[in-house]
């Protein structure tokens, strides 16, 4: 019974997961076409160039734009299908190349400031949760200015403080571990303020619970009753906010690859804006939206051990 | 009607409630600053904030009595720099909550209210927007439409709609039940004037309170914009861009990116401070 629930649960999620990458293909698809004259053009037209009528067509043919309009999203769904996203046209490769070129170094960026954010914002939320008021309004107003502080300030104030002020770490670059520990923070402050704030605040409710009395009553320590026993129920609210997390560290990536001069998909995306290179721009966003989609699938099974009673719901 | 209604409150808890906290005050005072700045900036700093004097560069803070902030890397001075580029922020965080705002509204009343079928479209298609990080969706509207300050500012007011979107259509369903609504209906009144005079005036007042924050976000967002290149571009006076011309002399002078830098913070932060309190009272009263 159990297992039937669990997988139609898991079923519609992947339903709707699909539903979400579809649409997106779709808005991709018609971005792509309102601007395929400029693609066409810009693979011809270099700087001075003058193409015949003649070759433009056959360019248009090439890109299969002469086609109705049903057979080229059928074929554009297709090619995505293949994992074929296209070609860029500033930098003549196909898009998928590009970002998979990238990829590495963003990875790395991103798994060292969840694993931050995760271990800093669980130690400070579960540590400060119904402490003294000065300890609450310390943390509380430490985070409030955190989380309203836009990434690149943060960047900027480690850049000043660690590698100006005290040459502790390069400016710039990615070479080792060192180059990589100012740019994870930069990323992962942000998220933490915000996650620490969630965090704390349920875990003030858990810890009003009677099973938390029952803890304590059998001579529980205080830090073992919060890590072991609230822990796990308030970090449920943590695992609903996956998808706010990806977005954070999505976003983050462009500031933070470009601030610290760093290779990465953040920067691949943002050369392309200002490029107004559409295919890799689009072929990034579709590539982050799988990401985001896949994450919340993984999240949602996740969630289900975490807390059993969502299957019975 | 609880008894507790007609008790006394102790006398310190009504001083507490009654007195605005010291953040708070302190928030609102410098809000104040940067709306003076913003509407005259001549009266904060006199000098020409494009005006690359005769003055060395790379003047320190409190150096000189002419650029009490300092000059930049081309002799113009800071204060002046930095008070014209308040009017520029002010106008990118309201501008594009406004935009957000109006889009959100019109989506959310037409998922909230709609048919069935309606609501079903606007939301998938809001799930869509909401799996692609906002930055990245503010990347693409300039991708379309170029760079420049008035883009940047589209492009920031577009990438949250569907946040605001959400807030409405929520909203609605609380409000489209209530009593004056069914009452107002019931009187014949025409259904659009229902929903003009009743519906989104009660569904849009908890989202304002919620946007006053949001202005915050749109400011910090659009400096960032601006801090890649994308937004206001140089020479013009913005915080983003000034912060963006300063890191390339970070190790020369770090007062050019400390400066903007705490300004964009501080004004990000007494925006939040003032939004979240809003929310409080707004919750409270609610909540009684």
């Amino acid at each position: 019974m159990r297992a039937k629930l669990l997988a139609e649960r898991i079923g519609w999620r992947m339903i709707a997961g699909v539903g979400v990458l579809w649409g997106a293909a779709t808005a991709a698809f018609f971005t792509l076409h309102g601007t395929a004259g400029d693609a066409a053009l810009s693979t011809v037209a270099g700087q001075g160039a003058d193409p015949t009528q003649a070759v433009l067509d056959q360019v248009r043919r090439d890109y299969g734009l002469d086609l109705p309009l049903w057979r080229q999203y059928v074929d554009y769904l297709g090619q995505l299908l293949h994992g074929d996203l296209g070609e860029s046209y500033q930098q003549r490769l196909p898009v998928a190349q590009a970002i998979e070129a990238q990829l590495g170094q963003t990875v790395q960026l991103a798994a060292g400031a969840i694993v931050i954010a995760l271990v800093l914002a669980v130690g400070v939320g579960v540590l400060t949760a119904k402490r003294r008021r000065w300890v609450r309004a310390t943390t509380t107003g430490v985070e409030l200015l955190l989380a309203s502080t836009p990434t690149f300030v943060i960047g900027l104030v480690l850049l000043i403080v660690f590698s100006i002020g005290l040459h502790l770490f390069p400016v710039s670059g990615q070479d080792g571990l060192r180059s990589l520990v100012l740019p994870t923070f930069t990323l992962a402050l942000p998220v933490t303020a915000i996650l620490s704030q969630v965090l704390r605040s349920e875990l003030e409710d858990v810890l009003e619970q009677p099973f938390i009395l029952t803890a304590r009553a059998r001579g529980m320590r205080d830090v073992a009753v919060r890590f072991r026993h609230a822990l796990r129920h308030a970090a449920i609210q943590l695992v609903t906010m996956s998808g706010y997390i990806i977005g954070g560290l999505l976003g983050g990536t462009v500031i933070t690859e470009s601030l610290f001069n760093r290779q990465g998909i953040g920067q691949l995306m943002l050369v392309a804006t200002t490029n107004k290179d559409i295919p890799l721009v689009v072929g990034v966003v579709i590539f982050c939206a799988l990401v985001y989609v896949v994450v919340n699938l993984v999240v949602d099974i996740l969630y289900t051990v975490i807390d059993p009673r969502v299957v019975t719901r | 009607m609880t008894t507790t209604a007609h008790l006394p409150a102790p006398r310190g808890v009504w001083l507490r409630s009654r007195l605005p906290r010291p953040g708070i005050v302190l928030a609102a005072l410098f809000l104040l600053v940067v709306a003076v700045a913003a509407v005259v900036p001549g009266l904060l700093a006199a000098q020409d904030p494009l005006a690359i004097g005769t003055d060395p560069g790379f003047l320190p803070p409190f150096a000189s009595t002419a650029h009490l902030l300092g000059t930049d890397q081309e002799g113009r001075d800071v204060l002046s720099r930095l008070a014209h580029g308040t009017a520029p922020s002010l106008v990118m965080g309201l501008g594009a909550t406004g935009i957000a705002v109006i889009g959100g509204a019109v989506l959310g009343l037409l998922a909230g209210l709609g048919s069935r079928a309606t609501e079903a479209v606007v939301m998938r298609v809001l799930d869509v927007v909401l799996a692609i990080p906002e930055l990245l969706l503010a990347l693409i509207v300039i991708a379309l439409l170029g760079t420049g300050t008035e883009h940047a500012l589209l492009a920031v007011g577009v990438a949250t709609i569907p946040y605001y979107s959400r807030m409405v259509r929520a909203q609605t369903h609380v409000v489209r039940r209530s009593g004056y609504v069914e009452a107002a209906t019931g009187l014949g009144i025409h259904q659009a004037s229902v929903i003009w005079r009743h519906v989104l005036p009660n569904a849009i007042k908890p989202v304002l309170v919620l946007a006053t924050i949001g202005v915050g976000t749109a400011i910090a967002v659009g400096a960032s914009l601006s801090f890649l290149g994308l937004g206001a571009q140089p020479p013009a006076p913005e915080w983003g861009s000034m912060l963006a011309a300063g890191v390339q002399y970070i190790s020369v002078d770090w007062m050019l990116v400390a400066i903007p830098a705490v300004v964009i913070t501080l004004t990000v932060l007494s925006v939040t401070v003032l939004g979240q309190d809003l929310r409080r009272r707004a919750e409270g009263r609610t909540a009684r």
